[in-house]
């Protein structure tokens, strides 16, 4: 019990020092810190923060061990060749080949991401004399998911920096910003890197540097082939599974589906919110397949390619999925009443079908929608409670009537 | 019986440590005290100095601004000690008891024929009068107003809580005469909710009975109200604990204060968990001593483990108002891996690695540590589950922690006290002080407006 006790004993003496948040940050890592309760409830539930946000990681492993495999296999399969018929577990894919070549791209963005992220909280922490707050342990892990697996360092660096400062600690730390922080992140390298972010070469390691070499491996998205009427070569099978081209950890849709099953089991996601966006995403699918059928759009128009794709196939290409569990149900930036959850739900899947049939550029609309609909969020709620204060108000009249 | 009311949002809390329905009798306290902080928002003018000599029923200090609301001595004795806080705030009041015990006698008051104005006299003089609470505010009730309801819950669902029929148990006849004296002094009915068709209540007259099921908080007076008639802008009504009604008929069938409870002894700490005959005001440590203590290092709280007011842990005296004496063992100790390991022997309403989903019927001991530290508030739709109020509990926090009047009137605060969010408090990710909040909000309110 040594342990214990010299870490009480330093606690003691950080204590009212400017270090002291950092220090406790390290400490209640360790351990679940001694506080009693004082004043209200004697006694409190089992789960804080901290528990809460290392669910959602313990959702998200799954899909960042896929990716390192998937990042070696996409790079080997555009070299080799893409093995026909695979099933999940195929050794094709599970292979250590895949797994080192993955290992060396991806850990160094998941280490760059919480460095510099974690760095920043640590530092407003210690400025503005508050505990360090759980929410960048998430984000630290949602935001090498969702870059391309080549990106540079030092552009991500760049980006989490941005992120964190703009996104999230202007408005005041976890609990207090508008947009959803890894969201944020992705954007600022979306609109800073457009050429990095976009296009056909990023989504496969080396590709890029390959570029117009005899060696040349093509790393397109099937978002991208659809968006250019070109012929997309991978089954639904892969697309489910996850053998595709895209950022790091969203395109495994078993393993998406299962860690969306064990948030709203858990009751830590919001299964309103997951439901009504792929609920959205399917009606805007279905409109434009009828747009289709009725032949307002004929064969030829840029948009035929991604409006003609059967509306259900919208959720297992792209990172709809993705968005829908990992990003849309951030507590913080979402609509904030049950009722308002199931709008901000459907419009945030409505909306994503819509960018990313209407804008060929860059045909993933996923996470505009989720930054359109965190900034419409508060209205949304602002209704819903209207609502409530009216029948107040009505109860009061009919009163005094 | 009019019909029911069915909660369905809520959680109930099993601990170790339920009271076995046995009663005892304890020898007569030595010291007794009254803390005027159970008097919330009343700033005390003394009547009597230290060293002044009283009877058992004299008054001790009445509200400043409100010379007619006094609080009265348990005892015969002499006020031995008048302890201060900071600015002079006073804290506690000693009073040592007599050998030789004397009484103050008031009027008595038949309650079948009396006026309101001399019921209202009767409890204000004979010190009944804090035990009466009112929405708006949840203060004690302003005497000038005639409410339009009254609200009485005739159960209690908290956990541990004493079981109201063995509390008032050989008192039917004060607490009829409680009730049909309270019928007359609102424009409405005494409300009374109840969970069972054969207990004390059900027989009792001058009421309108209402069968209450659900999980805690049904048992709350604000749920039922909730369900009800909620209060409206403008409205008042009062609110009335059961265990208080035994008191208040005596004072009017016999004019004297007879300050005599049966309080619960609970908690997982305690041996032998049972129900003791005492007095406002009287120590607690010959009762915890008696019962015998698992541990030493405890928390004595007066009422339950939601509501309760902490209190000495040695020297501590029964508080005014609470029917349950609760203690739990401290949790002032580190957890290894405590925020990410699985956790079997806690309460959680999630299922984040917490397994009480599990066992719903397991009953649980509990510490007082917080499991985590305080945070600003990132979950939402957790609350809603365990609130049955018609209520956005999440948005009326925030509008009292930034004190928007208008908001905070407009989302129902007049309708709530700060015993409704105890169990949002409870299962708070963020570990904010939610009564706490709501109580500041009410005082605002209070000050501004009411």
């Amino acid at each position: 019990m040594g342990l214990k006790e010299n870490l009480h004993k330093l606690k003691m003496k950080y204590e009212g020092k400017k270090m002291a948040p950092a220090f406790n940050a390290l400490h209640t890592f360790l351990y679940l810190p001694n506080m009693i309760t004082k004043g209200g409830t004697h006694i409190k539930a089992a789960d804080d923060l901290k528990r809460t946000m290392n669910t959602v990681i313990l959702a998200l492993v799954p899909c960042l061990i896929f990716g390192m495999f998937n990042a070696g296999f996409q790079h080997y399969a555009a070299i080799n060749g893409m093995p026909e018929g695979m099933s999940f577990f195929s050794t094709a894919f599970w292979n250590m080949d895949n797994f080192l070549l993955g290992l060396v791209t991806v850990l160094p963005l998941v280490i760059v991401s919480y460095g510099v992220g974690l760095a920043i909280e640590f530092l407003f922490a210690v400025i503005k004399g508050h505990e360090v707050e759980e929410g960048y342990l998430v984000t630290g892990m949602l935001v090498p998911l969702i870059v391309p697996v080549d990106i540079p360092l030092w552009m991500l660096a760049v980006a989490v920096a941005f992120g964190v400062v703009i996104g999230k600690e202007v408005f005041g730390g976890t609990g207090m910003n508008i947009l959803n922080p890894a969201l944020t992140i992705r954007a600022f390298l979306f609109f800073a890197y457009p050429t990095w972010m976009s296009g056909d070469k990023v989504w496969v390691h080396e590709a890029v540097e390959r570029a117009g070499t005899p060696d040349a491996i093509s790393g397109e998205t099937i978002l991208g082939s659809y968006a250019q009427n070109s012929d997309v070569m991978y089954s639904l099978q892969d697309m489910f599974f996850g053998f595709i081209p895209g950022s790091v950890g969203e395109t495994s849709k078993l393993l998406i589906i299962i860690g969306a099953l064990f948030l709203i089991f858990t009751k830590v996601g919001s299964w309103r919110i997951i439901l009504s966006t792929l609920i959205g995403a399917l009606v805007m699918g279905l409109i434009f397949n009828g747009v289709v059928d009725a032949g307002w759009i004929q064969e030829g128009s840029k948009f035929f390619g991604l409006m003609s794709v059967p509306f259900w196939q919208h959720l297992i290409i792209g990172s709809i999925l993705f968005g829908a569990v990992y990003m849309a149900t951030d507590p913080v930036s979402a609509a904030q009443t049950n009722k308002g959850k199931w709008i901000y739900g459907f419009l945030i899947g409505f909306i994503s079908i819509l960018i990313r049939v209407f804008n060929p550029a860059y045909p993933e609309g996923v996470f505009l929608a989720i930054l359109l609909m965190n900034v419409f969020a508060p209205t949304i709620d602002h209704y819903v409670i209207q609502g409530n204060i009216n029948k107040r108000k009505k109860r009061l009249k009919v009163k005094t009537a | 019986m009019s019909k029911g009311i069915k909660v369905k949002r809520g959680l109930d809390l099993r601990l170790v440590g339920e009271a076995s329905k046995e009663l005892v009798s304890t020898r007569e306290s030595n010291t007794y005290v009254i803390k005027p902080s159970d008097f919330h928002l009343v700033v005390p003018k003394m009547i009597v100095k230290e060293g002044g000599r009283l009877k058992k029923g004299d008054p001790i200090f009445y509200a400043k601004g409100n010379e007619d609301l006094k609080v009265l001595s348990p005892v015969s004795g002499t006020l031995t000690k008048i302890e201060r806080g900071a600015k002079r705030v006073i804290l506690r009041i000693f009073i040592e008891a007599d050998a030789q015990q004397e009484e103050t006698v008031y009027n008595t008051v038949d309650s079948s024929s009396a006026k309101p104005e001399e019921i209202k006299k009767a409890w204000l003089q004979g010190g009944c009068w804090p035990f009466i609470m009112q929405r708006p505010y949840d203060v004690i009730a302003n005497q000038g107003t005639t409410p339009r309801d009254i609200f009485i819950s005739g159960f209690s669902t908290a956990p541990l809580a004493a079981d109201v029929d063995f509390v008032l148990q050989g008192k039917e006849k004060e607490v009829q005469a409680a009730l049909t004296a309270l019928s007359k002094l609102t424009s409405g009915k005494v409300h009374v909710g109840v969970n069972s068709t054969s207990g004390l209540f059900a027989a009792m007259k001058d009421i309108e009975l209402h069968q209450v099921s659900g999980p805690h908080p049904a048992g709350n007076v604000g749920t039922q109200i909730n369900k009800l008639s909620p209060v409206n802008k403008g409205e008042t009504v009062w609110t009335i604990a059961p265990q208080h009604l035994a008191i208040m008929g005596e004072m009017l069938l016999t004019g004297k204060y007879n300050p005599e409870r049966i309080i619960a002894f609970v908690g997982s700490s305690l041996e032998n968990p049972k129900y003791f005959k005492t007095k406002i005001g009287a120590e607690l440590d010959p009762i915890i001593q008696e019962i015998g203590l698992k541990e030493e290092n405890v928390r004595v709280i007066n009422g339950d483990v939601l509501t309760g007011v902490q209190t000495e842990k040695q020297g501590g005296h029964l508080g005014f108002a609470n029917s349950v004496v609760t203690v739990i063992p401290e949790g002032d100790d580190y957890e290894f891996f405590g925020w990410n390991k699985p956790v079997f022997d806690k309460i959680s309403t999630s299922r984040a690695l917490t397994f009480s989903w599990l066992n719903p019927k397991k009953k649980y001991e509990l510490t007082t540590n917080t499991n985590g530290e305080h945070r600003a508030f990132v979950l939402t739709g957790n609350y809603e589950e365990v609130f049955p109020l018609d209520i956005y509990p999440l948005q009326t926090l925030k509008a009292c922690m930034v004190k928007d009047l208008d908001q905070m009137e407009a989302l129902g605060m007049y309708e709530v006290a700060p015993e409704d969010f105890a169990l949002t408090e409870f299962i708070c990710v963020s570990k904010q002080p939610h009564q706490q909040i709501i109580r500041e909000g009410l005082d605002l309110m209070y000050k501004e407006i009411g």
